[in-house]
């Protein structure tokens, strides 16, 4: 490590500010960018199997079970 | 070639093989981030005229770059769907748009963060800027206009036409800091030649570069299989494989 502590390299001669925050800034909206598309996908997912259970049902009130 | 071109086209194929390359490439991607960004940040040495400020480059410059080649791969879809009619080749058009966005948001806030200490100001109306502002422009173009037609294919030709005019802009934001020479630095590294930046910094960032390369494919993946479910939810090979899981 190029800091002799933590605390060095939080502060980082007074740029520590501008540095954490950029990647704070970088960090948070690229989460969102994996975690969106995932959350999208499993409620299309949840969707399908839901009319998989309504078609089933559909299926079996007609065949008069 | 052909056949690989056709398989591409078929979303019950690309579905399978994405999530293969999705299930490896995320978590590598994820521990290229981590290490690039501890090595840029903590064990890289300091700038000898910027001092620490400087770190920002290893999330700077790697989004910039990928946000440029982003538009290429978003203008390349947009071309490909335009002259064959691929859905595909849409599909993959309007799921780099929003990735593009992020990242060229992203470029634009860590080097106004950037410019504070280093320019004393955090924004100026610099070609490099202007240009990479326009770039966010075009991006939000392409998802906003896909969205304003009720009708979805005449939305994917105009976002197609969209995104191949912008490829306009690409050019000018990579040669604007030669064109016009003002606060935003010139490359430090090319192509050819010399880099103008000591290796014990040079490969963090090419690290960042390349974890940002990837990021940008398996974003780009997981939007393009979240809308294909949503596109195919009556298909039967989709059912077949959510009642599978």
């Amino acid at each position: 490590m190029y800091f002799e502590s933590l605390a060095a390299a939080w502060y980082m001669d007074g740029h520590g500010f501008y540095v954490w925050l950029a990647y704070a800034l970088t960090a948070i909206p690229l989460c969102f960018m994996v975690w969106l598309p995932l959350k999208r996908m499993r409620q299309h997912w949840r969707w399908i199997q839901a009319e998989q259970r309504r078609q089933a049902a559909a299926t079996a009130t007609e065949a008069g079970i | 070639m052909w056949t690989i071109i056709h398989k591409m086209g078929s979303p019950p194929w690309f579905f399978r093989i994405s999530g293969v390359l999705v299930r490896w490439l995320l978590p590598i991607t994820v521990m290229l981030l981590v290490c690039g960004a501890l090595w840029g940040l903590l064990v890289a040495p300091p700038d000898f005229r910027q001092g620490n400020s400087y770190r920002i480059i290893y999330i700077h410059v790697p989004s910039a770059v990928v946000a440029l080649a982003g538009y290429y791969v978003m203008a390349f879809a947009g071309a490909v769907s335009l002259i064959w009619r691929i859905k595909m080749a849409d599909v993959t058009m309007r799921a780099a748009a929003p990735v593009g966005a992020v990242l060229t948001a992203i470029a634009l806030v860590t080097g106004a963060i950037w410019g504070k200490p280093t320019w004393g100001t955090w924004w100026v109306w610099d070609a490099r800027i202007t240009s990479m502002l326009i770039l966010l422009f075009l991006y939000l173009g392409v998802v906003a206009l896909f969205e304003a037609y009720e009708n979805k294919t005449a939305a994917a030709r105009a976002c197609a036409v969209l995104s191949l005019v912008g490829t306009v802009n690409i050019p000018i934001i990579y040669k604007s800091v030669d064109w016009w020479y003002s606060l935003h630095q010139p490359a430090s590294i090319k192509f050819t030649g010399e880099s103008a930046i000591d290796a014990s910094m040079l490969y963090p960032l090419l690290l960042m570069i390349v974890a940002f390369y990837c990021l940008f494919a398996v974003a780009v993946l997981l939007n393009m299989r979240a809308e294909l479910t949503w596109q195919h939810r009556e298909a039967g090979w989709l059912r077949q494989i959510v009642s599978g899981a």
